[in-house]
C-alpha cells in the first residue's frame, strides 16, 4: 500500500490496483485516480520541468487547468509506439492498467536537467525577451538564436507516428444544456428536466459531483453528501437525461451552440474494437445553463512554484477524493475562509499541520475554534517571503505584517505548503458569446454580466459561495431555463448541513521584506511569468493587459491562463496605478481546455478529408498504370507510363504518338452548363466577351468570361445545338464558379431574362480524339452525322450516334491537331471509350494524359486559366483581344477594359520564351530581369507561367507574362534559377505550326 | 455556427448550406459604358464596411441555390432579418415601432 494513501478514503476502489509507470519505474495506482493522485499518493510530487527556466515542478491543482504536471502518455509502450500524447495533464488523465508515463522538458532526468541553466541566468529572459534578446547581430540569427529557439521552443514532444484512432462528430439539439455537474449544475438540471424539458447534462471529469466530491461531510436534505449525489442522478436518469461525464465543453457560439469534446477511451485498460477515441458534439440548445463553478487563485510569493507548493482545494481534493495526504506536515497559507476547511480534512487524516498562515488580521472564529479544538497554529495578519527545497519544498519563511509593514520573519519545516488566494469564477465560455463581464470589487472578481445568449450562470460561476446558495441557485437557473422554454416550473427548497460557507480577500503578490527584484513569485506557471515580469512590462510601457499578456506571455500558455489572469491583472492595475477594471481583462477564446486535433478533424482525414471525384474511364485508366494528378477535387490521369518509362519519357512519347497519329484522351472533368429558353443567346452575349447572335446551329466558338473587373475568369468551347440552347464548357476548377457567377447575374440582376441554367459536367462523358489519324479512327463508328470536313468543320458541332450511343460530337482541337471531343451520357462513357481504344487499334491509339494535353496546348500557345492567367490578366494580356465582339454595347466586364491602369503601357503580356540552351528547361514561376547584373533588389520583368520539354519541337518551350512584352519580341532576358542565369530570347507563343494546316485535314 | 432564416424556403437552416456572396444593393449600372471611371471604380470597389446593420447577399447554395439579402448587426454577428432579392431593404425603425 502507498505510503500516503489513507485507507478506506476517497471514490478511489482501494481493492483494484492499476499498473502503470513513470519515467520507466514501475508504480501501482487505484481504479478511480489520476496520474497526479496516483504519484502523489506513492510521494511524488517532481512531475516536470517548466517551460522557460526548466525549474522542477509537482502538479498545483487536481483539475484540468494544471499548468505544471505536464506529461507525455502512451499506450502502447513508450514514444515510439503509437497514442503517444505530449502535454497530458498528469491531474486530468484517469490512470489505465499499463500506462506509460513520462515527463518532459528535461535532459537528461527530471532530477538532474542541464537546462534549468536558465533559471541562473535568469535576468536574461525578462519579460520581453523575445523581443529583446534575439534581434541583434544579424549575423547570429541562423547560427545561434533559430537553432536554439528551434530546440527548445513548444511543450513537450510531438508524436512522429500517424494517429491510429478514429474521431467521431455527431449533432445534439436540445431543450436546456447544463454545463457542470457540480452542485449546481445537478439541482439546474433536475429542475429544467421535472418541467419536461429535454435536458443534456455534461461534466468534464469522470464522474458527476463536482466539489461536493471533495466535499463528503456536508449533508444535504439529510443526507451525506455523496448519497445526495447518487440520488439526484438516479433521478436525472429516470426523467430520461441525457447525462454526459468526462465531455467538456470546449466552446460556446452564436445562438446557443456549445461545441462538446466527448473522450471515450482515454481511461480504458484495453481499446474496444473501433471505437472512436473521442467524439465532438456540436450542440443546439434552447437554453444554456454554465454551472462551472469556480477556480482557486494560487498566492504569489516567492518560491511559490516548488513540488509540494499546491493550492489548498487541490489538497483537499486529493485527500476526499483520491484517498492521499499529498504530506505528512503541512503549511496553509490563505487568504479566503476555504482553505481552512482543507487544513482540517487534512488533519483529521493525520497530516500535521505545522501552521495556518491567514494574511488577513481576523477571521471567522468558528475557524479559529475549530484550529485551536485540533491544536493547529494560526498565524493571522502575517505573510510568505520565501521557501526552501530544491526538488521538493523542505520549509517557508513566515513573517508577521503590521500596519502594512513586513517584521522580522522566520522558517518553519514542511514537505507541502497549501496555498489559497481566493477563487475566480469560471466564465470561459461565457465570454466566448461575447456575455460581458463586471468587476466586483467586494469578491475582486469578474462576474457574469450582460448575457447576448440564452443562457443561465448558476452557483459559483457568478461568484455565489457555500453549497445551499449554489443549490438555490442552480434550481433557479434550471427553473428559469424551463419557463424561457413555455414550461411550468416549480420552485424546490434544499437544506443543507455542515456547510462550507467562507468569503476571503484578494492580493497582488504578497508583502515581502526581501529583495523584490530577486522575488521568484510565479503568477503564470507554465509560462514562467513572475511578478517581477508584470512590473517591468509595465514600467517599460505597457499600459493595458492585452499589451502586458503578450508582452510578458502571461496567460498564454495552454491553461490560457485559468490560473494567473486575475493575479496577473491584480499587479498590472497595482503597476499602472489604476482600478483592475480599467487595466481590463484578456479575451477568452475557444478551446476551454486544450483539445486534440483529431476531435476537430473528425471523420475528415486519409480518404475521407475531401471527396474524391473521378471519371467513368478513370477505373479503365488504373487498370491501364496511370499515374494520376488531383485537379481541383478530381483525379485526372496524368500520364500512362509503360514499363521502364519515368514521366519525361511516358510524356514525350505520349506527344509524338498523338501528332504521328492519333491520341486520346478522358477530358470528361470540363466543367459543362447547359444554358437554355428564349433569352439564351441574349443571357450569352451579355456574360462573355465573343459575340453570339450570329453564331449558326451547330458551331462553337471559343468563349471568354471575364469579372466585372475586366480580367479572364474562365475560357471555354461553347457549341450552340439550336437557336435557344448553348452547350458551355468551362474550365475542369471553373465549372461551379462560373455557374454561380451565371446564377448570380441571371437571378439578381436580369431575372427578367428567361433562361435556365443546368450544370451537366457530370451527366457527360468527354473522350477528346486527336492527331491526323483521328478522322479515321472516329468515323465508322458515327451515325447519323457526315463526317467529311465539309460537313463537320473545324469548330462545329453535331448531334449523332457514335458506338451505338448518342452523343454530342464538338469538332475543335486544343492540340493544334484534328480534334474532337465526343459527349456522351455518363453511364456510357467508358464503353465509348474502350470502342475508340478498339477502332484505334490499327492507328496504334495512344492513351495520354493531363501532362501531355498541357505540353500539346503548350506547343500552339492555347492558355490554361489558372496558370498562364492569375486574376489580374486582361484579354489583351493573353493576346485574346479577337475574342471580344467588337460591336457589343455591355457584356460583364466590358467597361473594365477601358479602365485607366487596363489601357496604361507595360501591362504584362503573354509572349514565348525560347531559352538559348534548348536543353534548359525553366522553372515555372521563375522571374525574369532584363539585365542579370544590374543591383538588388532587381527589377522583375515579370515570370514564366508554363514549361514544358516538347519531344515535337526537340527543345524546351514556355510562356511568361513580361512588362510590354510584346514589344519586346526577339530580345533576350535573363531567367535567375538555383543553377545559374538562363539566357531566353522573347517569341511568339504559338510554337507549333503557326499556320494552323495541320487543322485542314 | 449561424442559423440563417431562407426567405424562399423559409426555413431557418445551419450556415453549412449558406455562402456569403457580399454587399447588398449594389445594383449593376443600366449602362456601364456611360459611367465614368470614379463612378465605375465605386460600383466595383467601393464598400461600406459598416460597423452596425449591414446589408449583405447571400445564397441557399446548398438548398435551393437562390440569392437573397440579410441585414446583419456586424458587431454581434445578429441576423435583423432576411429578404429575398429585388426586395428594398427593410426599414427597421418601422419594424422597431411595430414591436
Ligand atoms: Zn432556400
Amino acid at each position: 500500500m502507498s505510503r500516503f494513501r489513507v485507507q478506506g478514503k476517497g471514490r478511489v476502489r482501494h481493492d483494484a490496483p492499476v499498473g502503470f509507470t513513470f519515467d520507466g519505474r514501475a508504480y501501482d495506482g487505484l481504479r478511480g485516480d489520476t496520474v497526479a493522485s496516483a504519484l502523489l499518493a506513492n510521494g511524488v510530487h517532481l512531475m516536470g520541468r517548466s517551460f522557460k527556466y526548466h525549474r522542477p515542478r509537482g502538479p498545483v491543482c487536481a483539475g484540468t487547468e494544471e499548468p505544471n504536471a505536464l506529461v507525455g502518455t502512451s499506450r502502447d509502450g513508450g514514444a515510439k509506439g503509437g497514442r503517444f500524447e505530449p502535454n497530458t495533464r498528469a491531474t486530468a488523465q484517469e490512470l489505465r492498467q499499463g500506462l506509460t508515463v513520462e515527463s518532459q522538458n528535461r535532459l537528461p532526468s527530471l532530477k538532474f536537467d542541464v537546462g534549468a541553466v536558465n533559471d541562473r541566468l535568469y535576468m536574461l529572459f525578462s519579460a520581453g525577451f523575445y523581443y529583446k534578446t534575439f534581434m541583434w547581430p544579424r549575423s547570429f540569427w541562423d547560427r545561434v538564436y533559430e537553432p536554439v529557439i528551434r530546440a527548445a521552443a513548444g511543450l513537450g514532444k510531438a508524436p512522429d507516428t500517424v494517429d491510429p484512432d478514429r474521431y467521431a462528430s455527431r449533432y445534439l439539439h436540445t431543450d436546456v444544456l447544463v454545463v457542470g455537474a457540480g452542485p449546481a449544475g445537478l439541482t439546474a438540471a433536475l429542475a429544467a428536466a421535472r418541467s419536461g424539458a429535454e435536458v443534456t447534462l455534461v461534466d468534464e471529469h469522470a464522474e458527476m459531483g463536482g466539489a461536493l466530491l471533495s466535499d463528503p461531510g456536508v449533508g444535504i436534505d439529510g443526507m451525506p453528501a455523496w448519497d445526495w449525489i447518487a440520488a439526484q442522478l438516479d433521478e436525472l436518469d429516470r426523467l430520461g437525461v441525457r447525462r454526459m461525464t468526462r465531455t467538456t465543453a470546449i466552446g460556446y457560439y452564436h445562438q446557443n451552440m456549445v461545441g462538446l469534446c466527448e473522450r471515450l477511451t482515454d481511461h480504458l485498460d484495453t481499446l474496444p474494437d473501433d471505437a472512436p477515441r473521442e467524439r465532438m458534439w456540436r450542440v443546439r440548445a434552447g437554453h444554456v445553463v454554465l454551472a462551472q463553478g469556480a477556480l482557486e487563485k494560487p498566492l504569489v510569493f516567492d518560491g511559490n512554484d516548488r513540488p509540494g507548493v499546491m493550492l489548498a482545494g487541490a489538497a483537499q481534493t486529493y485527500l476526499n477524493r483520491y484517498g492521499v495526504r499529498v504530506g505528512d506536515l503541512a503549511v496553509v497559507v490563505t487568504s479566503h475562509d476555504s482553505a481552512w476547511h482543507a487544513a482540517f480534512d487534512l488533519a483529521d487524516a493525520g497530516t500535521r499541520i505545522a501552521a495556518i498562515v491567514d494574511t488577513r488580521a481576523s477571521v471567522r472564529a468558528d475557524l479559529t475554534e475549530a484550529a485551536a479544538r485540533r491544536g493547529i497554529r494560526v498565524l493571522a495578519s502575517h505573510t510568505v517571503t520565501a521557501t526552501w527545497g530544491r526538488l521538493r519544498v523542505k520549509s517557508v519563511r513566515v513573517a508577521p505584517v503590521r500596519d502594512g509593514k513586513v517584521q522580522g520573519g522566520y522558517r518553519i519545516d514542511c514537505d507541502c505548503l497549501l496555498m489559497c488566494g481566493g477563487w475566480t469564477p469560471s466564465l470561459h465560455l461565457f465570454s466566448h458569446t461575447k456575455g460581458t463581464l463586471r468587476w466586483d470589487d467586494v469578491q475582486q472578481a469578474f462576474l457574469p454580466d450582460r448575457s447576448v445568449e440564452a443562457c443561465q450562470i448558476a452557483g459559483a460561476g457568478r461568484g455565489l459561495w457555500g453549497y445551499e446558495a449554489a443549490l438555490r441557485d442552480g434550481i433557479a437557473a434550471g427553473n428559469a431555463a424551463a419557463e424561457a422554454l413555455g414550461r411550468d416550473a416549480q420552485d424546490s427548497a434544499v437544506l443543507v448541513a455542515n456547510d462550507r460557507t467562507g468569503s476571503g480577500v484578494s492580493h497582488k503578490e504578497l508583502p515581502t521584506d526581501g529583495d523584490p527584484n530577486r522575488a521568484r513569485a510565479f503568477v503564470d506557471f507554465q509560462n514562467d511569468v513572475t511578478a517581477k515580469d508584470i512590473r517591468l512590462a509595465v514600467r517599460e510601457g505597457m499600459r493595458s493587459i492585452e499589451h502586458v499578456k503578450r508582452y510578458t506571455t502571461n496567460g498564454m500558455a495552454t491553461d490560457q491562463g485559468k490560473m494567473s489572469n486575475v493575479n496577473g491583472l491584480m499587479i498590472a492595475s497595482d503597476a499602472v496605478g489604476k482600478a483592475p477594471p480599467q487595466v481590463g481583462l484578456t479575451t477568452f477564446r475557444p478551446p476551454y481546455t486544450p483539445t486534440t486535433f483529431g476531435t476537430f478533424a473528425g471523420y475528415h482525414r486519409g480518404g475521407q478529408f475531401e471527396v474524391t471525384r473521378k471519371t467513368p474511364i478513370d477505373a479503365w485508366a488504373e487498370a491501364h498504370g496511370a499515374a494520376f494528378e488531383p485537379v481541383s477535387l478530381w483525379r485526372r490521369a496524368w500520364y500512362f507510363p509503360q514499363a521502364g518509362e519515368d514521366m519525361h519519357a511516358a510524356v514525350a512519347r505520349e506527344c509524338l504518338a498523338t501528332r504521328r497519329s492519333v491520341g486520346i484522351f478522358d477530358a470528361s472533368t470540363l466543367g459543362k452548363i447547359e444554358v437554355s429558353g428564349p433569352d439564351a443567346v441574349e443571357f450569352m452575349n451579355r456574360m462573355y466577351t465573343n459575340p453570339w447572335t450570329k453564331l449558326g446551329i451547330g458551331r462553337c466558338r471559343y468563349g471568354v468570361l471575364l469579372g466585372e473587373d475586366g480580367y479572364i475568369r474562365d475560357d471555354g468551347v461553347i457549341g450552340r445545338l439550336r437557336d435557344d440552347l448553348f452547350h458551355v464548357t468551362t474550365t475542369t476548377g471553373g465549372a461551379a464558379r462560373v455557374l454561380a457567377m451565371m446564377e448570380d447575374y441571371l437571378q439578381t440582376e436580369w431575372p427578367d431574362l428567361d433562361v435556365w441554367l443546368t450544370s451537366t459536367t457530370e451527366q457527360w462523358a468527354t473522350v477528346a480524339l486527336n492527331g491526323p489519324d483521328a478522322r479515321k479512327v472516329l468515323a465508322p463508328l458515327v451515325e447519323g452525322q457526315d463526317m467529311s470536313a465539309e460537313a463537320l468543320p473545324h469548330m462545329s458541332v453535331a448531334e449523332c450516334t457514335v458506338a451505338g450511343i448518342p452523343a454530342r460530337l464538338f469538332r475543335l482541337s486544343f492540340t493544334g491537331e484534328l480534334g474532337f471531343e465526343i459527349n456522351v451520357p455518363a453511364r456510357h462513357g467508358l464503353r465509348l471509350w474502350e470502342a475508340l481504344m478498339q477502332a484505334g487499334a490499327d492507328y496504334d491509339i495512344c492513351p495520354y494524359g493531363t501532362e501531355t494535353m498541357h505540353v500539346l496546348r503548350a506547343e500552339k500557345g492555347f492558355i490554361i486559366v489558372g496558370q498562364d492567367t492569375d486574376g489580374t490578366v486582361a484579354p489583351d494580356d493573353a493576346n485574346l483581344g479577337w475574342a471580344i465582339g467588337k460591336a457589343k454595347t455591355d457584356f460583364v466586364g466590358m467597361r473594365s477594359l477601358r479602365r485607366p491602369d487596363l489601357v496604361a503601357k507595360g501591362r504584362k503580356q503573354l509572349v514565348g520564351l525560347l531559352t538559348e540552351d534548348g536543353a534548359v528547361r525553366l522553372e515555372e514561376g521563375a522571374q525574369i530581369v532584363a539585365d542579370p547584373d544590374q543591383p538588388k533588389p532587381m527589377k522583375m520583368l515579370g515570370h514564366v507561367t508554363s514549361s514544358y520539354s516538347s519531344a515535337t519541337l526537340g527543345r524546351s518551350i514556355a510562356m511568361a507574362l513580361i512588362e510590354g512584352g510584346r514589344d519586346m519580341d526577339g530580345q533576350i532576358v535573363h531567367v535567375p534559377m538555383p543553377d545559374g542565369v538562363h539566357k531566353a530570347r522573347i517569341t511568339s507563343t504559338n510554337f507549333y505550326d503557326p499556320e494552323g494546316e495541320r487543322l485542314k485535314v | 455556427m449561424l442559423l440563417i432564416h431562407c426567405p424562399y424556403c423559409d426555413e431557418t437552416l445551419p450556415e453549412l448550406e449558406f455562402a456569403y456572396a457580399g454587399e447588398a444593393h449594389i445594383d449593376r449600372p443600366a449602362d456601364p459604358a456611360s459611367l465614368s471611371d470614379e463612378e465605375w471604380r465605386d460600383y466595383l470597389f467601393i464598400r461600406s464596411n459598416v460597423k452596425g446593420t449591414h446589408a449583405e447577399r447571400w445564397r441557399h447554395i446548398h438548398g435551393c441555390a437562390r440569392f437573397f439579402n440579410a441585414l446583419r448587426d456586424t458587431v454581434s454577428d445578429e441576423f435583423i432579418t432576411t429578404y429575398p432579392a429585388g426586395q428594398a431593404r427593410p426599414d427597421l425603425t418601422i419594424k422597431e415601432a411595430a414591436e
